[in-house]
């Protein structure tokens, strides 16, 4: 189906239905129970999984397949915030026209910083683009730009937003949050209840995941490609490319390209979701996110990047919401000086120190898991298909006694 | 005039600093070929090591004051540093007052150590992987670092003053015999010297020792080295320990200019690789010029005259410079050829 094999497209299927159906799936816990802290059903984190999962699938198309390790995607994250917000001030609340400029613009940006940083590889490549992107940060944070243009630009660390004097050109008097063509707002919330359990659909996550979809379906295709074989061939073994007479960097640098305009997209639906647009997004510790969420999820593989976005936004989430309460009342089933030795050993872990948890668990996963959760699930799989033809076929191929 | 001395000046102690740091790096990089992300977590824990210093120093006993009462009449409640009692009060605060020098003894066992443990325990499993591996564990640890440290210390930064016969300026106009006043703070100089003497140590240790003479070997050709029955890895092992109490002594100094917080290597650990790239990899002179060179450029860059013509080139000068020094000087200003060029 739309050019996929089998496998791609039940891939594709089980993404869509689990994006479409993520307000049930996010919200098992009833109302009002003790488990419901951990309901990831809420329109504004539905929403960063799926922007931050458009992100990381950009962000995996350059590190995945290249394995050109950026440390400055966040630039173009930032770019595309500033982009729609900048068609806020100067149109009106559509977000549309906001999006295409968001991916036009960070699309040039990415051509320029990838055609000088491309020059060079490995570490020099990580640097080069770490560079650029702290001095994007600075530029945006002390708004330089708006320096020389005599107007604010990026507003320096308030931030860009809009206001009423504006010019807003094509604004219409209902118009007071982003929207798509006055169909739909995008905070509008229908919240569906059925007995103990409260369902939202968000009109804005809607619009996000229909766009991952779209980007995700575009990932398969680029990752199926004869490009993307060029790419993967790149990464296991440049020189021989070059050898062969072939030049590789216009096809680094489509890749390089491509992901910039992924993470520009990304970002201009942020500020769609909320008409926001700070430096801090640009910070190279948001380039370290992406690093990381594509590597946990796991690097070169299609689902994984989408996998890693939300596990690490969901526990970024949930698990800074574990206090010392909640963990007094898990470990309530313990004698009393036991309980409390077990709320003092795990909330270093929770709550304010999850950074701790998810630096411990990176360096677990580059350690142990080189693929990523991806790899992590093949291996289970793996143990369980091992078992089954010694259970069923005893005469199959299995180690004789001696 | 006075005001291009001053920033040079100024340019000296924050250059001092990427020196030091882009010297460990240099120095892990050269002979372990590893890319060390979690070095400026390392400059953040010598940061750390004056606080903990400071804190182990003061700690007080609380005796109940026969002389003083407060208003109600009950006897105020005195605390006296344990040192206080044991040296006598005078000594004792002498004591106190000098904690950051003391703490370059706590600090160099505590570095090496550190270091020893992280080049054994973990980047000695990282030499065959790809450089992207290495990168991610050194994040991934400098991460961890970082959040232990917060989660002893906390998110605020920690004032650590230098010893009181430091903390007045030095007046430069008097010493070059200029009219006008030209003011610098003492500590700032006593940083430039000691990183001075520091950088100048590890260069003497590498090049008058015999351990230093087959660790430059090694750098040179690892394999012919181990082929001479010469065990290099225990030395290497040793370079990534001194690497780290270098790293480790630029915080401990660095502590009474900027008040140590967590996420201080981070910003330092960015800046220090620029400098290693400018400087070239894996030249050890190359990344002390360059650690100086832009340290001063960033000052001289935050003067008002400049920023009348370029408003804010202080904020970007480092990159700039650094983008334009790797494209026309692929290696950097000092590079060898054949270091990370694959």
């Amino acid at each position: 189906m739309f050019g996929l094999g089998k496998r791609d497209t039940s891939l594709l299927m089980i993404v869509a239905i689990m994006a479409l159906l993520a307000p049930f799936i996010l919200n098992p816990f009833p109302e009002g129970s003790a488990m419901a802290q951990f309901n990831a059903g809420y329109p504004d984190l539905m929403q960063r999984f799926v922007i931050f999962g458009i992100f990381a699938i950009g962000f995996n198309i350059l590190f995945g397949l290249t394995g050109y390790l950026s440390f400055g995607h966040a630039a173009f994250l930032g770019i595309g915030s500033y982009a729609v917000v900048w068609m806020y001030k100067l149109l009106d609340y559509n977000i549309v026209p906001g999006l295409f400029l968001a991916v036009i613009v960070s699309g040039i940006f990415a051509l320029a910083i990838g055609y000088i940083s491309l020059r060079r590889s490995g570490i020099y490549f990580s640097i080069l683009t770490l560079a650029f992107a702290q001095m994007m940060f600075a530029i945006s944070y002390s708004d330089l730009l708006g320096r020389f243009f005599g107007t604010s630009i990026t507003n320096g660390e308030t931030g860009l937003q809009v206001y009423t004097s504006d010019p807003q050109i094509l604004i219409d008097d209902w118009e007071s949050v982003p929207h798509l063509f006055g169909i739909v707002e995008m905070r509008s919330t229908y919240t569906l209840d059925m007995g103990a359990w409260s369902f939202d659909f968000n009109a804005g996550y809607y619009f996000c995941a229909i766009v991952m979809l779209l980007m995700f379906y575009l990932a398969i295709r680029i990752f199926r490609s004869p490009f993307g074989m060029m790419l993967r061939a790149v990464k296991s073994n440049q020189q021989r490319m070059n050898y062969t007479g072939l030049n590789t960097r216009p096809y680094t640098l489509a890749a390089f390209v491509i992901s910039g305009m992924y993470a520009g997209l990304a970002g201009g639906l942020l500020a769609s979701m909320d008409p926001l647009a700070g430096a801090e997004r640009m910070q190279w510790t948001a380039s370290g996110e992406v690093v990381l969420m594509t590597i946990l999820g796991g690097a070169g593989t299609l689902i994984g990047p989408v996998l890693g976005a939300g596990f690490i936004k969901y526990f970024e989430n949930i698990f800074a919401k574990i206090n010392d309460n909640v963990l007094h009342s898990w470990f309530a089933f313990l004698p009393d000086g036991i309980e409390d030795f077990m709320v003092t050993l795990v909330h270093p872990f929770v709550g304010k120190g999850w950074h701790l948890t998810l630096g411990l668990l990176f360096m677990a996963v580059v350690i142990f898991l080189p693929g990523g959760l991806v790899e992590g699930g093949q291996r289970v799989a793996k143990l369980f298909k091992r078992k089954k033809p010694s259970d069923d076929t005893p005469d199959g191929k299995t180690t004789p006694a001696e | 005039m006075d005001a291009i001395l001053l920033q040079i000046l100024n340019g000296l102690d924050k250059g001092s600093a990427y020196a030091l740091i882009a010297l460990g790096l240099t120095l892990i990089f050269g002979t372990l070929g590893v890319v060390n992300f979690a070095h400026g977590a390392l400059f953040m824990i010598g940061a750390f090591c004056s606080v903990t210093v400071q804190r182990i120093l003061t700690l007080s006993t609380e005796t109940l004051s026969e002389t003083e009462k407060d208003f109600l009449g009950n006897p105020l409640k005195v605390k006296t540093p344990i040192v206080e009692n044991w040296f006598g009060p005078e000594a004792g605060a002498a004591i106190i007052d000098w904690s950051v020098p003391l703490a370059i003894l706590f600090a160099i066992p505590v570095m090496l150590l550190i270091g020893f443990i992280m080049e054994r325990g973990l980047i000695k499993h990282f030499y065959k992987r790809p450089h992207a591996d290495q990168i991610l564990v050194t994040f991934g640890l400098a991460i961890v670092m970082q959040e232990v440290i917060k989660y002893f210390y906390g998110a605020n930064p920690i004032p650590t003053p230098a010893p009181s016969a430091f903390t007045g300026s030095f007046n430069f106009a008097t010493l070059f015999g200029m009219e006008g006043s030209l003011y610098y703070p003492y500590w700032r100089l006593v940083y430039f010297g000691f990183s001075a003497v520091i950088i100048g140590a590890v260069f003497a240790f590498l090049q008058f020792t015999t351990f230093g003479m087959v660790v430059r070997a090694g750098m040179a050709d690892r394999e012919t080295v181990g082929l001479l029955g010469i065990d290099i890895d225990r030395r290497f092992t040793i370079m990534f320990g001194i690497a780290a109490a270098v790293a480790g002594l630029a915080g401990v100094m660095y502590a009474p200019i900027n008040s140590p917080n967590y996420h201080m290597g981070m910003d330092f650990l960015v800046l220090s690789f620029v400098v290693v790239v400018v400087g070239g990899m894996g030249s050890l002179p190359g990344a002390v010029l360059a650690g100086f060179l832009l340290g001063i450029l960033e000052s001289l860059a935050s003067m008002n005259e400049v920023k009348a013509i370029i408003p804010g080139i202080d904020q970007i000068i480092i990159y700039v410079v650094a983008i334009i020094i790797l494209l026309t000087r692929p290696r950097g200003l000092m590079g060898r050829k054949g270091v990370m060029e694959e």
